[in-house]
């Protein structure tokens, strides 16, 4: 019998069939105007993609960090500046440069791994944070020596095609975002995801069983900035078409550590649900807001509220359902299944 | 004194004086880590709580001391809840799993505060100017901030007499004794309840000074998380339960950050004192993952 992570059963492909259809073939049609594109699909994408990273080195490798929005930060910065200076480069090949530029930082800043765990790598981690952004902001020559504080960047061009519609930037993240899940479902199911997952539970069992905790734990390290990195240019490039070192913070920081612990510790579609609730839920309040108290309450109570249903939500999950919303989304999926899950039978 | 060693010395002096601001944050986190080595990442948020509800109370009306017991009170009720409703539950859970649980904590509790006292920034006038003491500076030719030295020595008595309660009362023996093991503390009668209560409450008494002292420098505001948030560096320098380890750590974190913005930070642009204090943190744990005076604990990662 296969452990249950390592399967791909009929139904995943035919889920997998329906969300592409979904995605590429019905919402192009059925959504209306491009705010929809720009403030919720694009940015959806977006912080998936920073939650693939994260969760990839939390929930699967087990180490704490918190850092991913510098190393989006780096990725963003890379990009702009190899699209810039590098004359005739193809915006895939920066986009990868860029993932690659972020791994580099991700390895560097992933050091302290080897040595500490838990609350002492999340310090160690916020230095990437701190100093990532700090460092472009101080040199000029990451931001082409731009005194206005906020560049506009490049725009996309695929094969001399400069893409500007809402929709194009849509399709375009959600090719790469399709690409990149797909590679980290399988990096998770195989060897690299086991070796990841072993030290997760166990380091000094994975060890003695012939597990490099220096090369798995770096290796995640890498890969989980590669995803941060490439999110991080996607990020500018299609969503704020703007970059400043600011928009990098911690906040977005905390953001996609919720993504990843709201969606659930160790699962792909986890960080899906994570990401839609994230930006969904404000888009809620903000309309109760609205409709029911007929904008009597102030906006930055709005804000202040959400911010208070996060944090009650984060220690409701930690208390009842530390796996989160994705395994409450399993366990319904279970309930309404017509016939016994092939998964749990096989 | 050449007039150069002379800055060189007031530097380090304003820098050590500062970084005992850091030590009284940090000193909240290493109160309720020593008693239930449980991390409270909500430390940072309940100093913006404190403070914000204490200057919140005088706008009301409330004279000083009025106020400030009245955010005592509030701290102690919400130590209380927070023992009652998140730390309960978790008993026994990860680590991790409780770090997060704090983390949702401090989000819960920023949101909250910002929903009931606005998010203006509000000033705190303590009496104690952010200025040069006159005396200090004509005698001495040093210039010393007086809140510095204010902040510097409230810390001092906290750091004291915090460290006099954990050694000699009864309170601080049961303390240590749920430290150690709190299976084995409850099974001898020590009431486990009461005394995490005690350890919220006085974590929330020091939120309440460091945000007292932090907002008279900086404004009561928001960003006090951010500054609360560098106290971590502290924490890991100083190790996570010791309470002088938190003071010397805050003298060498705001001395070295200090030296390092004013001789170096004009070569870069400034800014260095953003990042400092945590590649020190990185530096120290790679060399000395326990500390300064944090109890060694054997395991391999």
């Amino acid at each position: 019998m296969k452990p249950i992570f390592m399967t791909f059963t009929k139904e995943d492909f035919i889920n997998f069939f329906v969300i592409m259809v979904v995605a590429v073939a019905v919402v192009p049609n059925i959504v209306p105007t491009s705010y929809w594109y720009v403030s919720i699909l694009i940015p959806f994408l977006c912080l998936s993609l920073a939650g693939l990273g994260q969760q990839i080195i939390i929930g699967y490798t087990g180490q704490l960090a918190l850092g991913a929005a510098g190393f989006m930060a780096a990725g963003a910065f890379a990009c702009f500046n190899l699209i810039l200076r590098v004359p005739g480069i193809p915006f895939f090949v920066a986009l990868i440069l860029s993932g690659f530029i972020a791994s580099a930082f991700g390895i560097l800043f992933g050091l302290p791994s080897l040595r500490v765990r838990g609350i002492y790598l999340m310090v160690a981690t916020l230095a990437s944070q701190f100093f990532i952004v700090w460092g472009i902001d101080k040199f000029g020559w990451f931001k082409n020596y731009d005194t206005s504080g906020i560049i506009t960047v490049q725009q996309i061009v695929i094969f001399d095609k400069p893409l500007t519609s809402p929709l194009a930037m849509y399709l375009l993240t959600l090719g790469i975002v399709t690409v990149l899940t797909l590679i980290a479902l399988n990096l998770v199911r195989g060897s690299t995801g086991r070796k990841w997952m072993a030290v997760r539970d166990m380091d000094i069992a994975a060890e003695s069983m012939g597990v490099s905790l220096l090369k798995t734990k770096l290796q995640a390290f890498a890969i989980s900035s590669f995803y941060c990195g490439i999110a991080g240019a996607l990020f500018a490039f299609t969503y704020l078409q703007s970059l400043e070192p600011a928009a990098f913070s911690i906040k977005l920081s905390f953001q996609i550590l919720f993504i990843v612990i709201l969606g659930g510790l160790g699962t792909i579609n986890g960080v899906f649900i994570g990401t839609a609730f994230i930006l969904l839920f404000p888009v809620l309040l903000n309309i109760v807001g609205t409709k029911v108290f007929h904008g009597a309450v102030d906006a930055t109570i709005i804000s202040s509220v959400e911010q208070m249903v996060f944090g009650a939500l984060m220690i409701i999950f930690m208390i009842f359902q530390p796996l989160g919303m994705a395994k409450i989304w399993e366990n319904m999926m279970l309930k309404f299944a017509p016939k016994p899950d092939r998964r749990l039978t096989s | 004194m050449t007039d150069q060693l002379l800055f060189f010395l007031e530097v380090v002096v304003a820098g050590m004086l500062s970084g005992t601001m850091y030590s009284l944050v940090a000193l909240g986190y290493v109160l309720i880590y020593k008693s239930s080595s449980n991390f409270n990442f909500a430390q940072g948020a309940m100093v913006f709580f404190a403070v914000l509800s204490f200057v919140g109370l005088m706008e009301l009306g409330l004279p000083f001391v009025a106020a400030f017991i009245a955010t005592i009170l509030l701290m102690m009720l919400l130590g209380l809840l927070t023992e009652k409703l998140v730390l309960r539950p978790l008993t026994n859970q990860s680590e991790e799993t409780v770090l997060m649980a704090t983390i949702g904590l401090g989000f819960f509790l920023e949101g909250f505060t910002q929903a009931i006292w606005g998010v203006e920034v509000r000033k705190l006038d303590l009496g104690v100017k952010d200025f040069p003491i006159p005396w200090i500076a004509d005698n001495l030719k040093l210039f010393i901030s007086a809140l510095d030295l204010v902040a510097a020595v409230v810390a001092l008595t906290m750091i004291a007499g915090i460290t006099l309660i954990f050694k000699y009362t009864k309170v601080g023996l049961g303390l240590r004794a749920v430290a150690d093991d709190p299976g084995a503390a409850s099974s001898i009668g020590i009431p486990l309840k009461n005394i995490m209560f005690f350890v919220w409450s006085a974590a929330g008494v020091v939120a309440l000074v460091a945000g007292m002292m932090w907002g008279a420098r900086a404004g009561v505001q928001f960003a006090l998380v951010d500054l609360a948030l560098k106290a971590l560096p502290v924490l890991i320098i100083g190790g996570f339960s010791s309470i002088s380890g938190a003071l010397i750590a805050g003298l060498i974190v705001g001395a070295t950050e200090k030296i390092l913005e004013v001789f170096l930070g004009p070569m870069v642009g400034g800014g260095i004192e953003g990042w400092a204090p945590y590649v020190m943190a990185i530096l120290f744990l790679l060399y000395r993952p326990e500390g300064l005076f944090g109890e060694k604990i054997i395991r391999r990662v």
